[in-house]
């Protein structure tokens, strides 16, 4: 099951260039959040402060609290514990291209000290259904390498191998933008059944999408939280005015 | 979702702007010639150097097989099989020298690999910004020495440590393997292999740089989210991404290594014996050539001497195809991007 997320006046820097002020948000256990804002507002960099991606950066650099659950994200365990609980989706598809469909999904399990290869089977198996790829792939999953998908099989294979690991949290930095519009109806579709059971954070630049898959919007402007709460108030009557101006194209 | 609380903004595109007229004209490029001829001339000059390339190997080969018939018909397929080397009494084996330069050259692979390989990853993973530079320009410094100074320095420093402190402390705790037996003279098939190791380190090192700068960032990114620690990241997100590029870096060691001369004839021994113990001295293909060729008195001495070329010629083909023939087996079904 999913657990919430509690940001407490979180500050990212890029070297001198400060990327994000005083971020604070509470993310809803297994519900799905979409963070939308215009190309460089910090969302990307904000969920990477979530499982701590933004340190591997160089000269990156964060402070202030992050929760995930009852644990705090940054309270000087390891980056790598963190981000076995917490699964990530990239924008580009990036399946290990030397790995069969099997060995990516299995690849996150493997690092956590599964070898048993009965165990390894079902988990395969289970996350390649909960990512919708399954029935496409059951046949060549052993033969067929990673790359060799298309792009929105990629995606899945993507999800799939985030979810294998059974995380807490599934982190999506813009998921769909390199996707056609049918994989990105399936990835949608898919987020959809998936917030059931885990906590969905989304980046997104389509507000629509936004709109479709998420319960709760943030938006971000400069490095600024602006706007948080409900979907339906954020795209109906939102109460600050850059959040009505960047969703009735405005600007952005 | 509807949007009521919302107007849409006036917005007008670009007007037209009063003011002078454009004339059109034609465009000058119109009566330029169209280069046809150029472009023709171009694809023969290139395909005759392509033939010049072909043509030149095909010499060496026909020179080869050619002067070496009379060997040939001598010992026949014996001559590679034969251990004898006795140019006393006319009679050639190339066994020996044949089993030098492949030892040799498998002895510098094992010690160049794992060190080549780890300065290629820590160049490119982890070493701070500022040392990348120099560390990667002196690396890649020692390809340009010339080899009979590996040879001197071999001779006059990697000897001496070798026989006084390397090869007394192998035989003591390596002895029972029958590879490190005998008198440690320093010179001999390990001092070899070590001067070779230490000039293809630059080679496969600055290869294996080259294709793990080119492995996507989103690849680590992948691993790191998956919680994997910086060597975990670097074993699945990068080296298995780069292994054909490493491949292909090792390919070129090995040859090279197979025909170094210099170095390795001043410090192999010279000996055309073939022996299980690595302190022996033994002899490689390449410096016999060079080492004998201007003394060989005698058709058929000559004639043996060539063949060894040949055999020499054949030995890094075969080493070449069996190695292409391994980065293409590691590489199959993979799209050409992963191929770095």
């Amino acid at each position: 099951m999913g657990v919430g997320i509690r940001v407490e006046n979180l500050n990212a820097w890029y070297g001198k260039t400060q990327a994000l002020q005083d971020i604070n948000l509470n993310v809803q256990a297994n519900h799905a959040t979409a963070l939308i804002g215009p190309s460089g507002c910090g969302k990307s960099t904000f969920i990477r402060c979530l499982n701590r991606m933004h340190e591997t950066t160089p000269e990156a650099r964060v402070e202030g609290k992050v929760k995930i659950g009852e644990h705090d994200a940054y309270d000087g365990t390891s980056a790598t514990k963190l981000r076995r609980r917490i699964g990530m989706v990239f924008q580009k598809p990036n399946p290990f291209p030397t790995m069969s469909i099997y060995e990516n999904v299995a690849a996150g399990l493997k690092l956590n000290g599964y070898h048993d290869r009965k165990h390894l089977d079902e988990v395969v198996e289970k996350s390649l259904v909960s990512s919708a790829l399954w029935e496409e792939v059951k046949d060549s999953i052993h033969k067929k390498s990673g790359a060799s998908l298309s792009g929105g099989q990629q995606q899945r294979l993507c999800i799939a191998r985030a979810l294998a690991v059974e995380p807490e949290v599934l982190l999506m930095d813009e998921p769909c933008s390199a996707l056609d519009p049918i994989s990105t109806g399936k990835i949608e579709e898919l987020i959809f059944e998936l917030k059931a059971q885990y906590t969905i954070v989304i980046v997104t630049h389509n507000m629509q999408q936004a709109a479709r898959v998420a319960e709760y919007t943030g938006f971000f402007l400069l490095g600024r939280l602006i706007e948080y709460g409900k979907t339906e108030k954020i795209f109906t009557n939102p109460s600050d005015k850059r959040t009505e101006d960047y969703i009735t194209g405005r600007f952005g | 979702m509807a949007n009521h609380a919302l107007f849409r903004p006036q917005m007008t595109g670009p007007q037209p702007v009063a003011g002078e007229k454009i004339k059109r004209q034609d465009s000058p490029l119109l009566n330029a010639s169209d280069g046809v001829f150029a472009d023709r001339v171009f694809a023969w000059a290139i395909l005759a150097c392509a033939v010049i390339v072909l043509a030149i190997l095909v010499l060496i080969v026909w020179q080869l097989v050619s002067r070496s018939q009379l060997s040939w018909h001598a010992f026949g397929w014996k001559f590679f099989w034969g251990q004898d080397w006795d140019p006393v009494n006319d009679h050639y084996g190339a066994l020996p020298f044949v089993y030098g330069t492949l030892v040799s050259s498998l002895l510098a692979l094992i010690i160049a690999i794992p060190l080549a390989v780890g300065v290629g990853v820590f160049t490119t993973e982890m070493c701070p910004r500022w040392l990348r530079g120099p560390l990667s320009f002196t690396t890649e410094l020692l390809a340009a020495i010339p080899s009979v100074i590996y040879g001197l320095w071999a001779i006059f420093v990697l000897v001496p440590i070798l026989r006084s402190y390397v090869q007394p402390f192998l035989a003591k705790t390596l002895g029972w393997t029958g590879l490190f037996e005998g008198p440690p003279y320093g010179i001999g098939m390990l001092a070899a292999g070590i001067i070779l190791a230490i000039m293809i380190i630059p080679i496969i090192s600055s290869i294996t740089r080259e294709v793990l700068a080119v492995v996507p960032q989103h690849q680590r990114e992948a691993a790191l989210a998956l919680g994997a620690t910086r060597w975990e990241m670097i074993r699945i997100g990068v080296l298995r991404n780069a292994r054909a590029g490493i491949v292909g870096g090792i390919i070129l060691g090995l040859g090279r290594a197979l025909g170094e001369t210099m170095a390795v004839t001043m410090v192999i021994g010279n000996r055309p014996e073939i022996a299980k113990s690595l302190f022996a001295p033994g002899y490689t293909m390449a410096s016999v050539l060079a080492n004998e060729f201007s003394e060989a008195a005698g058709d058929l001495y000559l004639s043996a001497l060539i063949e060894i070329g040949l055999a020499l010629f054949l030995v890094t083909i075969i080493v070449n195809a069996l190695a292409r023939f391994l980065v293409w087996s590691v590489t199959r079904g993979q799209p050409a991007r992963a191929r770095a």
